[in-house]
């Protein structure tokens, strides 16, 4: 098959989709890394030439980053509590037999359909909005004073928006692996003398343990990057500021595209430190 | 110990009854073995014993204890099944300690009676593996382990050799039959393998469609089958069915001799025909033969020698000792 013929036939046709890909990907890395070393400030000079390890000093030094790196992390690992336990425990739940169980797992994974932007709107207006909000109706039905959700609790509001977007997306995965346990297996455990709840330590528990990692994994790779949530809700404010988020704030608001720049190259280094190190705990997960 | 009594005992699933309401008492250090073909029911009866299914009616008696409403763990039985179901991200002293924990037995009792089953089923070596390192042998005795360790009133084994090649299965039959002749403790095993059957049972149970066709030794089948079912599902190759004419000559409706009891030979016999596939398996010698005008196909058994080829026109002679006969209904008359 693999001719000299065919394989430079396969080389040309496979040229756009490489160049695309790299074009892609190249062009604004070469680009933050290159403004990262600029003193450019559009509106007030624009390029002002070099300024050496000054953008990145000043970004780790600002009164700002350490605070966001500590909401960031707040907020990625919330949700991904969130979404595991819970999505354990809805894909236990899907897993029984019942009625209607297409429909239901249809509107299960309904909200990951939703753009972030629309989820974070309706959330915003729809359930947290502390006069006409759901949430606030309820709240008074109870006759509680209603939560003003965004400002008195803006992390949690924001954990709490996140985590439903992404708990289908956990309990999907994680419903597909409850499925391949072998039936077997919980019925010769159930025949041990093992009652349910030792049953889901000792045999259900273990057999995800590879899914769930991969679902710790995927998530936080798009978790350290939300925006729009924190963008159509609190603006950043009340301590909501991701590492992200003062990126964002650094190039547009400050119009510092020099300083932004610097703040993207930590972002990157940050993920990828993450994706390693979550890359060899799949990993050993998948030799054992 | 472990006497188990079903009484009535039935099993509906939705509006399909898969098993009648059926009779059956195991007795104390019985090797039953519960056989007939795929469907029958055989699993459900053993996984109704075990706790595993609920009965739709009927009671079920172990050690004259009604258990029918007692869950699996606390019947006092152990199960082997199919695919082992061994616990993956465990080790081999792991799995088979797992039962031993969940009834928090002491921890010195557990490492004896773990090293006492890895020593008897030789897999001392082998304590520290996971199970995905093992052979499938291996992994056999692990689920044995699991289920010895337990010092169960009853052992039940869920077709546990369909998934072992030919020559492990033999090896494997062997050494459940001697576990069983050491630990004196009642087995039921079920299979659809009638050599299994035949090999390992004191007692054979044949199933069909959910009801028991007949109880008995693997001989007492063997000699006297009490219908055409069990006539032709015990015993291998299948015993020979004739029906017509030849069947009237013996006062039946229809006749079955196994292969066995026909004698071969080349000039005088009773019935002539012509030889199909012959299957040579050294010992012995599997002969076809067509154009009786008794049946399709009459098979014989001959010895390893017999130089029979396709086409060749032979006769044949039943020992008259040893006719099975069967009425209309497809019972034995006699």
């Amino acid at each position: 098959m693999a001719t000299q013929q065919s394989r430079s036939a396969a080389r040309i046709m496979l040229a756009p989709a490489v160049i695309l890909l790299l074009g892609w990907m190249l062009v604004p890395l070469t680009m933050t890394l290159y403004f990262s070393f600029k003193k450019y400030l559009p509106l007030r000079g624009g390029d002002l030439g070099w300024a050496g390890f000054d953008n990145y000093v000043r970004f780790v030094t600002s009164s700002a980053f350490w605070p966001s790196i500590q909401s960031t992390l707040i907020i990625v690992i919330g949700v991904l509590l969130i979404t595991v336990v819970l999505g354990v425990l809805l894909a236990q739940l899907l897993d029984q037999p019942m009625w209607g169980q297409g429909i239901v797992r249809i509107l299960v994974i309904a909200p990951f359909f939703v753009m972030p932007t629309v989820s974070a709107l309706v959330w915003k207006n729809m359930f947290m909005d502390p006069v006409n909000g759901l949430l606030a109706h309820l709240w008074k039905f109870f006759g509680a004073q209603p939560v003003e959700w965004l400002s008195d609790a803006p992390l949690f509001s924001i954990i709490m928006i996140v985590s439903w977007q992404w708990l289908p997306f956990a309990t999907l995965i994680l419903l597909t692996a409850i499925q391949s346990l072998d039936s077997e297996q919980l019925e010769a455990a159930e025949m041990d003398g093992a009652p349910v709840l030792a049953r889901f330590g000792y045999i259900v528990l273990p057999h995800l343990s590879r899914a769930i990692a991969i679902v710790i994994l995927i998530q936080t790779i798009f978790l350290l990057s939300i925006f729009a949530e924190i963008f159509v809700t609190t603006g950043g404010a009340f301590g909501t500021r991701t590492l992200t988020y003062l990126i964002f704030q650094r190039v547009l608001e400050s119009q510092n595209v020099g300083l932004g720049s610097a703040g993207g190259v930590y972002a990157i280094v940050l993920a990828n430190i993450v994706a390693y190190f979550l890359m060899r705990i799949v990993g050993k997960n998948l030799d054992a | 110990m472990g006497r188990i009594v079903l009484n009535k005992v039935s099993k509906s699933f939705g509006d399909t009854e898969v098993i009648p309401p059926l009779d059956l008492t195991i007795e104390d250090g019985e090797f039953t073995v519960f056989v007939g073909p795929s469907g029958c029911g055989k699993s459900t009866l053993l996984r109704l014993i075990a706790g595993l299914e609920d009965v739709t009616a009927g009671t079920i008696e172990i050690d004259g204890k009604d258990a029918t409403q007692v869950s699996p763990a606390k019947r006092g039985l152990a199960m082997v099944f199919q695919s082992y179901a061994l616990y993956p991200h465990m080790t081999v002293r792991k799995n088979i300690s797992f039962p031993l924990r969940m009834a928090k037995l002491d921890k010195a009792e557990q490492d004896r009676r773990v090293e006492r089953a890895a020593s008897v089923l030789n897999l001392t070596d082998y304590l520290d593996r996971r199970p995905g390192q093992l052979s499938g042998g291996q992994r056999q005795r692990v689920a044995i382990g699991r289920a010895i360790v337990r010092e169960p009133a009853a052992f039940l084994f869920d077709e546990p050799l369909s998934n072992l090649d030919a020559a492990l299965r033999v090896g494997m039959r062997l050494e459940i039959s001697e576990l069983h002749e050491r630990l004196k403790t009642t087995m039921i095993y079920v299979t659809h393998d009638q050599v299994e059957a035949m090999t390992m049972a004191d007692r054979i149970v044949v199933l069909r469609a959910g009801h028991i066709e007949q109880v008995g030794s693997p001989l007492e089948l063997y000699h006297t089958p009490r219908n055409l079912f069990v006539a032709g599902f015990i015993g291998s190759p299948k015993m020979n069915f004739i029906a017509g004419k030849e069947a009237e000559k013996h006062g039946a409706h229809t006749v079955g001799i196994r292969p066995e009891h026909i004698m071969v030979t080349e000039k005088k016999g009773s019935w002539a025909g012509v030889v199909g596939v012959s299957e040579h398996l050294g010992s012995d010698t599997f002969l076809h033969v067509h154009e009786t005008g008794l049946a399709d196909t009459i098979t014989v058994r001959a010895g390893g020698e017999v130089g029979f080829r396709h086409g060749d026109r032979i006769h044949l002679t039943p020992r008259d000792d040893v006719i099975h006969k069967f009425d209309t209904g497809g019972l034995r008359s006699e």
